[in-house]
């Protein structure tokens, strides 16, 4: 259970971000393999033609052109094939109100883009290590709800 | 009559095994003569019925022991977890875990954090927190209730802790819960009225 390496995709239009995120995944004890999108209408074309091979964790920034993270979100959710990914709200916001509508629109994981390395590789080890025991301890999907 | 055989002691290892892993219906890959992979978490009753089944025929998993203690470990945590009013408030997770499989507690704890990247601790507050959850999305106990139902030392603790797995507070979850339940009849409602 510990070999397979988990997926996880980003999408997030500032190539800064995607360049940290990216290192701060190296950083971390679990293996990953990470991609990364630039918009939500590129993610939803990856999704799409990708279909057999989804991600385990799928990030999504939240103010992107063309398509917006939430609104990708709602997308995904009201997507048959897509609609069990494990998503996490990559934001600069941390409004109460943000983070409840994330939610409610079907985020499992909220996460405050946090400034310096450490914090971010160590936020990350989290959410895979949470994420993998959803998938393998059979806990309950439906109450997935975790904000950092 | 009599037979000269002989036999492809390769094959039938394969044969065997492969008839072992279908009878139990797992998605496995032979990796080679000694190497099974396994596509999905294989549950503690199903690898031992594997493990005993081979055994007949003289084949041993070597290399599996740690993966087993791990699932385990896991499994006791969650009956644990489920044991709440019958248990004493005092018995603590570390003498459960050493009484029932009889290990030294710094070796489980250091075998499950060295594999699963978290400590025993936070998976077992992971744990019942999910209880938790669960007894606020499907039953009508409220949250003073849940807190005594699941041994937690007092409100403010149970706030405390679930706050700290899940970074909401149990008004938070149960609010978003409600709205997100309200958003779905909404949607059903759509669905049937076209």
């Amino acid at each position: 259970m510990q070999n397979e390496s988990t997926y996880v995709l980003l999408a997030d239009d500032d190539e800064d971000d995607r360049l940290f995120f990216k290192e701060a995944f190296e950083a971390i004890r679990i293996k990953t393999i990470v991609k990364t999108v630039k918009d939500g209408v590129e993610l939803l074309n990856h999704l799409a033609v990708n279909r057999n091979k989804l991600p385990h964790i799928l990030f999504l920034d939240l103010n992107m052109p063309f398509k917006s993270g939430m609104e990708c979100l709602m997308e995904i959710r009201k997507t048959d094939y897509l609609k069990h990914i494990a998503i996490a709200i990559y934001s600069t916001s941390a409004s109460e109100q943000d983070i409840e509508d994330a939610f409610i629109n079907g985020a499992n994981v909220y996460i405050k883009k946090p400034h310096d390395f450490d914090t971010l590789r160590k936020l990350l080890e989290k959410v895979v290590t949470i994420n993998g025991h959803y998938q393998s301890s059979g806990l309950n999907r439906d109450g997935f709800l975790l904000s950092l | 009559m009599r037979f000269i055989i002989q036999i492809d002691i390769n094959i039938v290892g394969k044969k065997l095994l492969q008839e072992h892993l279908e009878r139990l219906q797992l998605n496995y890959i032979l990796k080679s003569n000694s190497e099974v992979e396994i596509a999905e978490t294989i549950s503690c009753d199903k690898l031992e019925e594997l493990t005993l089944g081979l055994s007949n025929y003289g084949i041993e998993i070597i290399e599996n022991n740690k993966d087993i203690l791990i699932q385990k470990i896991k499994d006791a945590i969650i009956e644990f977890v489920y044991l709440d009013e019958e248990l004493d408030i005092r018995t603590n997770i570390s003498t459960y875990l050493s009484e029932k499989l009889n290990y030294r507690y710094s070796y489980l704890a250091n075998l499950f954090s060295s594999t699963t990247f978290t400590s025993i601790e936070n998976f077992t507050q992971l744990q019942k927190t999910e209880r938790a959850k669960h007894l606020m999305i499907n039953s009508k106990l409220n949250c003073s209730e849940i807190c005594w139902k699941l041994n937690y030392s007092s409100l403010a603790h149970f706030s405390r802790q679930f706050k700290k797995v899940t970074g909401l507070s149990p008004t938070t979850f149960k609010r978003i819960i409600k709205k997100m339940r309200v958003a779905n009849t909404e949607e059903l409602d759509i669905e049937a009225g076209e």
